[in-house]
């Protein structure tokens, strides 16, 4: 744990700046200081001021969107805000989960042992599954950081929990997050078939097909 | 700087053999996602119009070459693992052997420069030999652009 990281996590605290960074972060995309405004229920200098101060801590990041409409009168462009793709973390007292996972990562792939490492994915999934039963999955995959959205009739899930992990050994940390998911939705009763591999840029290599669509 | 990276598999079949053919018949379509996807540059063709046609070499029979340059990792990357590309690569037990040493290497060429596959093959070797390092990685140990331009790393790996 950095003090960057501490001082930038602690700037959230502020009610305004967190319900800013949720709507920067919750769209996936570029968000304009009137939309992110709005979402917060601020005004638009208020709400520059604090987005710009989440981009000073490294949260955010922000660059400028011409105008739809070109030529002269269109304006200036519009500044626009994003999530950072930087991680944050802070742990006390100090824990470096990440590196030991980055050797056990590498030490399944010498051993090319992809099948044992997912059957205990889908172990460990049903167990997560088996404490939240009763609860509707979208709320089980939040509280695990996957932030569900609904898109194209599908649950779709913007963020890989494993993101880091994924970058070096994308083949197996990609397949036991879907062994994952499907053990999860198991130990919740759901139907663990609902969670397909569906990879997207930037997004969550699984989604999970509707239920009344299983056919 | 462009990104050069050659893959080799190890096929279980001659590569005409009823056990490929599901990897035949997706050659076309995954390839064409390449062709098609962001930032790819170029990719080493055995033919123009057959496109299960797959890329003949002097390396043995048994290993299959994948060949092709990107405007970035980041985009190799996403092509790699965040499209279609990534369901074909868990299933590659079925059509491929496992090997226990590296199969894949990147390296950093100038734009506008079409690498050989005897270099391909020549960095997989300093890869294998050497470990990573600018000349020769992977997405496990990646190097940027910048730290590769200061070696005289390809004519290290043609000696």
């Amino acid at each position: 744990m950095s003090d960057d990281d501490l001082d930038a996590l602690a700037l959230l605290h502020d009610p305004v700046r967190r319900s800013l960074y949720e709507a920067v972060a919750g769209s996936g995309g570029e968000v304009g200081r009137a939309e992110a405004a709005e979402a917060a229920g601020v005004s638009r200098t208020l709400a520059g001021h604090h987005l710009d101060r989440l981009v000073e801590a490294g949260l955010l990041e922000s660059g400028f969107r011409r105008p739809e409409r070109g030529g002269p009168g269109s304006g200036r462009p519009a500044k626009v805000y994003r999530r950072a793709a930087g991680e944050r973390s802070v742990s006390l007292p100090p824990r470096e989960y990440g590196v030991l996972a980055s050797v056990l990562a590498a030490v399944v792939d010498a051993l090319g042992a992809e099948e044992e490492a997912e059957r205990a994915a889908r172990a460990a999934g049903e167990r997560l599954g088996r404490g939240h039963r009763g609860e509707p999955v979208e709320a089980v995959l939040r509280a695990r950081g996957y932030e569900p959205y609904a898109a194209r009739g599908r649950l779709r899930l913007r963020n890989c929990p494993f993101h880091a992990l994924s970058r070096e050994q994308p083949l197996l940390v990609c397949s036991m997050n879907l062994a994952l998911c499907q053990g999860l939705l198991a130990g919740l009763g759901d139907v663990p078939e609902r969670a397909v591999l569906d990879p997207l840029v930037g997004e969550c290599c699984v989604s999970l097909t509707s239920k009344t669509n299983e056919d | 700087m462009h990104l050069a990276q050659l893959n080799v598999a190890h096929l279980r079949a001659p590569i005409d053999a009823p056990e490929l053919a599901t990897f035949v018949e997706l050659l076309e379509p995954i390839n064409d996602l390449a062709d098609a996807a962001p930032g790819f540059v170029w990719r080493l063709k055995e033919s123009e119009e057959d496109p299960t046609a797959t890329v003949v070499h002097d390396y043995g029979d048994h290993l299959l070459v994948n060949f092709s340059v990107w405007d970035s990792i980041e985009n190799l990357w996403n092509f790699a693992y965040r499209s279609a590309h990534l369901g074909v690569l868990r299933r590659r037990r079925e059509w491929f052997l496992r090997v226990a040493e590296p199969y894949s290497v990147m390296w950093w060429v100038p734009e506008g420069t079409i690498p050989t596959l005897a270099e391909a093959m020549a960095r997989l070797g300093h890869l294998k030999a050497e470990g990573p390092s600018p000349a020769a990685f992977t997405f496990q140990e990646p190097y940027d652009s910048n730290e590769a331009a200061n070696l005289p790393a390809a004519a290290e790996v043609r000696k």
